[in-house]
C-alpha cells in the first residue's frame, strides 16, 4: 500500500536525523545523509505519482496507535494529499541531489545535516495527516526543524532577528489553526478529520474557521499581510533549504488551506471566495513590487514567493466562488489553475533558489550591486537561471504561463457570478494579476541582467567558476521539467483531475482527448493553447532565420569595445545597476506603495566630497501593524517588568487576590 | 481538403506577414516626412536598409554573451510567429488554436523579456536605461490590454482572436460603445508597445528619452536587420489585431472559394494603409512626452479597458 511505502519513508528520514548529528563533522556523512534523502524521496515520489495516476479514487487510510491513547495517529492518502506529496517529495528529492555538492561547503554541517531529512519528514507528515492532533503536532515539528535551518548561520547579523520573527509568526499560525481545527471539531471533540468532514458548521462557525485558516496557513504561505518573516527566514537559510521553504513548506501551507477550507469545512459561502481573492491579488503585486525593490539575490526570490502565493490564492478564491455558486466548470479550471500553478512555483522557485546559491559559493555574495557578467565564467548556471527566469515570469512556452493563462482563463468566466460584488472584484483581481506577471518579468530581468550580464562589478565575480556537477545536474533537471510542464501541460492538469474532482466535485475536460497536445480549459472555441506547437514553431522560424542569414547574408564578425554612443567608459560602475534599473518603477509604484522619497545631496561647487542619492522605503504594512503590536508588546513588558520585584507580602497578595478574582468569576458564570 | 486549405492559408499568412512588414514602416516614415513637407525616403528604403545591414559586418563588443547573439532571431522568431497567428486575411488559419489573444500578448512578453536582456547584456548605461524603461512601460501596458481583452470575451465569449473577429462580423454587434472605448485603449496600448510617439520616438538616437533605441544601440549588422525587422512585424501585428478585431470586414472564412480570399488580401492591404495613415497623423500632430508621464498615458488606457468592461455588466444589466 502506498501509504505504507510513505511511511516507511518518513520512518527513514526520521531515524537518519539523529545518525547525523554523531558524525556531522565528516564529509562522508554530509554525502550519505543527501544520498539517503535523495533516495526516500524519490520512492516517496515514485509511490504517490503511480498511485496518483493509477487510481482516481484513492483513499487509503492507516491508524498508528501513537498519539492522544483515544485518538491514535490516522493518516490517509487522497488525491490531494498524493498530488502535494508528489510537490514536496519532488522537492525532496531535487534538493537532496543539490545538497550533495553545495553541502560540501558548508562551514557548519553539524547546524544543517540532522535537521534537514527531519525537515522533510515533517512535511511529508503534514501533508499525510488524517487528524487535527496528528496535523498540528507535524505542522508545529515542520515549523522548528525549519527554524532550526534558519539559524543554521545564526552568528551572521541579522539572522538571528530573522529566526526570531520567523518564530513568533510561526507560533501564531499555528495557534490560529489549532483554533481552527477546535472550532471545525466542534463541542464534541471529533478530531479525526472524517469526523469533522461529517459535521455541519453554523455560518458563524465557518466564518471563523475560514478566517483562521487564513492566518494559519496565510502566515505559513507568506500571504500578504503575515508575509513580513518570510523575505527575511527564507534567505537566511543555506541555499537549498532555502528552495525547500519557498518551494515546497509555502505549499504545503497551501496544502492545509485547502485541506481545511475545501474539504473539512463544507460548502463555501460566496463572500468566502472574495475574500480569498483580495489577500491573493494583494499578495501578488505587493510581493513583485518589494521583489523589485530589493537587490539581495535570495531575498528578491522571496519576496517573489509571496507574489506567487497571491497567485495561487487567486485561484482558489476564484475557485471557492464558482463552487459556491455551483458552476462546476468553472470551478474545476479555477482550482486545477491554482494546484498546476502550486507544482510549478515549486519547479521554478527550487531552481532559481538553486541557482542564487551557486552564485553564492561561487562569489561569496548575494548583493547583486557587487556581481555582473557571471554568464561568462558561470554558462551552465547561466542558462538554467534564465530558463527559471523565464517561467517565473509568465513567459511561454515555460510553464508558468500555462497555469497563469489557466487563471486568467478563469477570471474571464467571472461575469457569469451572479453576485454583483464578485463581477466588478474579480475583473479587478485580473488587473492585479496581469500587473504582477508584467512586474515579474521587469524584475527577472533585472535579477537575471544585473546578475549574469553585463561587466563584472567585483573581482569576485570576475573570477566566479561553475558550480560542481551535482548542483547542476539538479538544476538541469527542473529546468527540464519547467519545459515539460510548459509544452505539455495537458498531462499534468489530467493527473491533478482526480484531486479537483474531490474538491469542487468536478474535472477539467480530459485534455489528453484534443488533438495536437492542444489544452482547451472550457470549449476549444473559446480559448485554446497549445505550448508545444509554439515551441516548435519558434524554434523552426529561429533556425529558419538563422540559416539563411548565415547562408546569404555576411558572416564576419569583428570584436571590438562597446560603441555605448561614442561615450564608453571602462569602470563596471557606470553600468545600470539594480537599483537604477528599478528607478522607474519606484517612481511610478512605489510612491504610492512605499511612500519612497530620493533624497540627493549635492555638495556646493569647490567641494571635492562626492554627491549622493538616498532612497527611503517605508514598509507601510509593518509601520500600520506589526510596529504597534511590538510597542504595545514593549510597554506592557516595561510596566509588567516591576511585578518581578515585589515582596513576599506583595507576591502572597497578588496569588491570594487572583485566586479571589477567579473564583468571583466562575461563580457569576454559573 | 480542409486542413491543407488551412495549412496553405497559414503558409500565405506567415509569409505576406514578413514581406509586407518593412513596407508599412516605410509608407509611415514616407507619410510623416510629407506631413511635415519633407520628401521622404523611398517607400521600400526599409528593405534597401535591410539589405544594406545583412551584408555589414557585425562589430560585437567585447563582453557580449551568447544571449546578445542569440537574442535577435529569438525576438525575430517570437514576433514573427505571434503576427501569423493574428487573423490577418482570413480567418481559418492551421495553427489559431495554439493561441488565444492573451498567449499572443505573452509571446510578444518573450520577445520584449530577451530584448531587454540584450540590453543589459554588454554592461553600458545606455543598454541599461532602455531596459529599465522599456519594462517600466510593459509592467502598464500589460494590465491595460488584458482589460480590453477581458471586454472583448465578454463581448465575443472568446479570447480566440478567430472568434472574435468571426463575432464581430455578426450582424447583431452594432455599436458599442464600449467596443469604441476599448479600441481607444488598444490603440494607446499599441503606440507605446511600439515605441511611437508620445511615447518613445523611433527615429532618435543620442536621447535620453529613448526606449527601444536605446536597447538596441550595440548591434549592427546582421543582428540589427534582424530586429528591425521584427520591430516591424510587431507594428504590422498591432495593426492587424487591430483591424480583425474592430474592422473585420472582408476577412475571409474558413471554407469560402478563391475568390474571398482574392478580395480578402487587397482589403487587409487597405486596411494597414487606413491604419499606417492615422498613426502617421497622430505622431505628426502630438509631442513627445516626458518619461514618467506615461504611467498617465497608459494609465488612462487601463481607466478605458476598465470601463469598457463597467459599461457591458452595466449595459446587460447583469
Amino acid at each position: 500500500m502506498a501509504v505504507e511505502v510513505v511511511l516507511w519513508c518518513i520512518a527513514v528520514l526520521l531515524a537518519t536525523a539523529p545518525a547525523a548529528v554523531a558524525g556531522a563533522r565528516r564529509t562522508a556523512t554530509t554525502i550519505l545523509v543527501y544520498a539517503i534523502a535523495l533516495v526516500v524521496s524519490t520512492i516517496a515520489l515514485a509511490t504517490v505519482a503511480w498511485a496518483l495516476v493509477m487510481d482516481a479514487g484513492l483513499a487509503q487510510t492507516l491508524r498508528l496507535p501513537i498519539g492522544l491513547p483515544w485518538l491514535g495517529a490516522h493518516f490517509r492518502l487522497d488525491p490531494l494529499a498524493a498530488a502535494f506529496l508528489a510537490v514536496v517529495n519532488l522537492g525532496g528529492a531535487t534538493t537532496s541531489l543539490y545538497g550533495l555538492g553545495y553541502g560540501r561547503h558548508e562551514a557548519e554541517p553539524a547546524r544543517v545535516l540532522p535537521f534537514f531529512p527531519a525537515f522533510l519528514a515533517g512535511m511529508n507528515l503534514v501533508v499525510l495527516a488524517d487528524d487535527a492532533f496528528t496535523f498540528l503536532l507535524s505542522w508545529e515539528f515542520m515549523s522548528l526543524t525549519s527554524w532550526a535551518l534558519v539559524m543554521a548561520h545564526h552568528r551572521q547579523p541579522g539572522n538571528a532577528r530573522a529566526g526570531y520573527i520567523y518564530l513568533l509568526m510561526a507560533s501564531f499560525g499555528t495557534l490560529s489553526l489549532l483554533l481552527s481545527f477546535g472550532l471545525l471539531a466542534g463541542p464534541a471533540g471529533g478530531y479525526a478529520f472524517d469526523a469533522i468532514r461529517n459535521s455541519q458548521l453554523s455560518i458563524t462557525a465557518a466564518s471563523a474557521v475560514l478566517a483562521l485558516a487564513l492566518l494559519g496557513a496565510g502566515s505559513k504561505a507568506g500571504l500578504v499581510p503575515l508575509h513580513v518573516w518570510l523575505p527575511l527566514a527564507h534567505p537566511a537559510a543555506p541555499s537549498h533549504v532555502s528552495a525547500l521553504m519557498s518551494g515546497v513548506m509555502t505549499k504545503v501551507a497551501v496544502y492545509g488551506f485547502v485541506r481545511i477550507v475545501f474539504d473539512l469545512m463544507g460548502p463555501p459561502a460566496w463572500w468566502s471566495g472574495g475574500v480569498v481573492l483580495l489577500f491573493g491579488g494583494a499578495s501578488a503585486v505587493l510581493g513583485v513590487l518589494h521583489a523589485l525593490m530589493e537587490h539581495d539575490l535570495k531575498r528578491l526570490l522571496a519576496y517573489h514567493t509571496v507574489e506567487n502565493i497571491g497567485i495561487i490564492f487567486i485561484g482558489l478564491g476564484l475557485g471557492l466562488a464558482f463552487a459556491a455558486n455551483d458552476m462546476r466548470g468553472p470551478a474545476a479550471l479555477a482550482t486545477t489553475a491554482a494546484l498546476f500553478h502550486v507544482f510549478n512555483h515549486s519547479l521554478f522557485k527550487s531552481l532559481l533558489f538553486f541557482g542564487s546559491g551557486a552564485v553564492l559559493t561561487a562569489t561569496g555574495e548575494r548583493d547583486m550591486e557587487r556581481l555582473g557578467g557571471l554568464i561568462h565564467g558561470m554558462p551552465f548556471t547561466a542558462f538554467a537561471f534564465l530558463i527559471g527566469s523565464a517561467a517565473i515570469s509568465a513567459l511561454p512556452p515555460f510553464n508558468g504561463f500555462v497555469s497563469e493563462w489557466l487563471t486568467f482563463q478563469a477570471i474571464l468566466l467571472s461575469p457569469q457570478l451572479p453576485q454583483w460584488v464578485m463581477k466588478f472584484l474579480v475583473p479587478a483581481v485580473g488587473g492585479l494579476l496581469a500587473l504582477s506577471a508584467a512586474l515579474a518579468a521587469a524584475c527577472f530581468v533585472k535579477a537575471f541582467g544585473i546578475t549574469f550580464l553585463g561587466r563584472a562589478r567585483t573581482s569576485a565575480a570576475h573570477e566566479a567558476r561553475e558550480a560542481d556537477k551535482f548542483s547542476l545536474t539538479a538544476m538541469f533537471a527542473l529546468v527540464f521539467l519547467c519545459f515539460v510542464a510548459g509544452v505539455l501541460p495537458g498531462y499534468f492538469i489530467d493527473a491533478l483531475a482526480p484531486v479537483v474532482q474531490g474538491l469542487v466535485n468536478a474535472q477539467m475536460p480530459r485534455q489528453a482527448a484534443f488533438a495536437w497536445f492542444t489544452i482547451v480549459p472550457i470549449a476549444e472555441s473559446r480559448s485554446s493553447y497549445n505550448g508545444l506547437l509554439l515551441f516548435i514553431l519558434i524554434a523552426v522560424a529561429a533556425s529558419l532565420a538563422a540559416y539563411v542569414i548565415h547562408r546569404w547574408a555576411s558572416h564576419a564578425t569583428r570584436h571590438s569595445a562597446a560603441w555605448d554612443c561614442g561615450f564608453p567608459d571602462a569602470n563596471p560602475a557606470t553600468q545600470y545597476t539594480a537599483g537604477s534599473f528599478a528607478q522607474p518603477i519606484r517612481r511610478v509604484f512605489g510612491t504610492m506603495v512605499f511612500r519612497a522619497r530620493e533624497e540627493i545631496q549635492m555638495p556646493p561647487p569647490g567641494d571635492p566630497r562626492p554627491a549622493r542619492l538616498h532612497v527611503h522605503l517605508h514598509d507601510i504594512l509593518w509601520d500600520v501593524l506589526y510596529a504597534p503590536v511590538a510597542r504595545t508588546v514593549g510597554v506592557t513588558a516595561d510596566v509588567l517588568n516591576r511585578v518581578q520585584f515585589l515582596t513576599i507580602r506583595g507576591y502572597l497578595t497578588l496569588v491570594f487576590s487572583a485566586l479571589v478574582a477567579l473564583l468571583v468569576i466562575l461563580a457569576v458564570w454559573q | 481538403m480542409a486542413i491543407i486549405v488551412d495549412a496553405l492559408v497559414q503558409l500565405g499568412q506567415l509569409l505576406l506577414v514578413l514581406a509586407l512588414a518593412p513596407l508599412l514602416t516605410g509608407y509611415v516614415r514616407k507619410l510623416k516626412a510629407r506631413l511635415l513637407r519633407r520628401q521622404g525616403p523611398d517607400l521600400i528604403q526599409p528593405y534597401r536598409d535591410l539589405h544594406k545591414l545583412l551584408r555589414k559586418e557585425v562589430v560585437l563588443a567585447d563582453n557580449a554573451s551568447w544571449i546578445f547573439r542569440a537574442a535577435p532571431y529569438v525576438i525575430f522568431a517570437t514576433t514573427w510567429v505571434a503576427a501569423a497567428l493574428v487573423p490577418t486575411f482570413a480567418t481559418g488559419l492551421a495553427f489559431s488554436p495554439a493561441a488565444d489573444l492573451i498567449a499572443i500578448v505573452a509571446l510578444l512578453g518573450s520577445a520584449r523579456f530577451m530584448l531587454a536582456l540584450a540590453g543589459l547584456d554588454v554592461g553600458t548605461s545606455f543598454g541599461g536605461i532602455g531596459s529599465s524603461r522599456e519594462m517600466m512601460i510593459a509592467s502598464l501596458a500589460e494590465p491595460a490590454l488584458l482589460m480590453i481583452a477581458f471586454t472583448l470575451s465578454l463581448l465575443a465569449g472568446s479570447t480566440q482572436l478567430s472568434s472574435v473577429a468571426t463575432f464581430m462580423q455578426g450582424a447583431g454587434v452594432g455599436l458599442r460603445v464600449s467596443a469604441a472605448l476599448a479600441l481607444v485603449g488598444l490603440v494607446m496600448v499599441a503606440i507605446a508597445e511600439n515605441a511611437r510617439i508620445p511615447v518613445d520616438n523611433p527615429a532618435t538616437h543620442l536621447e535620453l528619452t529613448m526606449v527601444h533605441e536605446a536597447m538596441i544601440l550595440e548591434y549592427s549588422g546582421r543582428h540589427l536587420a534582424v530586429i528591425e525587422a521584427a520591430s516591424s512585424l510587431k507594428l504590422l501585428l498591432y495593426l492587424s489585431v487591430i483591424g480583425c478585431v474592430f474592422t473585420p470586414w472582408g476577412v475571409a472564412v474558413a471554407g469560402q472559394d478563391f475568390a474571398a480570399y482574392a478580395i480578402s488580401v487587397p482589403v487587409y492591404v487597405l486596411k494597414l494603409a487606413v491604419g499606417g495613415f492615422v498613426l502617421a497623423v497622430f505622431e505628426t500632430v502630438i509631442a513627445k512626452m516626458r518619461v514618467f508621464r506615461v504611467s498617465e498615458f497608459l494609465g488612462a488606457a487601463l481607466m478605458l479597458g476598465l470601463l469598457a468592461a463597467l459599461l457591458l455588466f452595466v449595459s446587460r444589466g447583469g
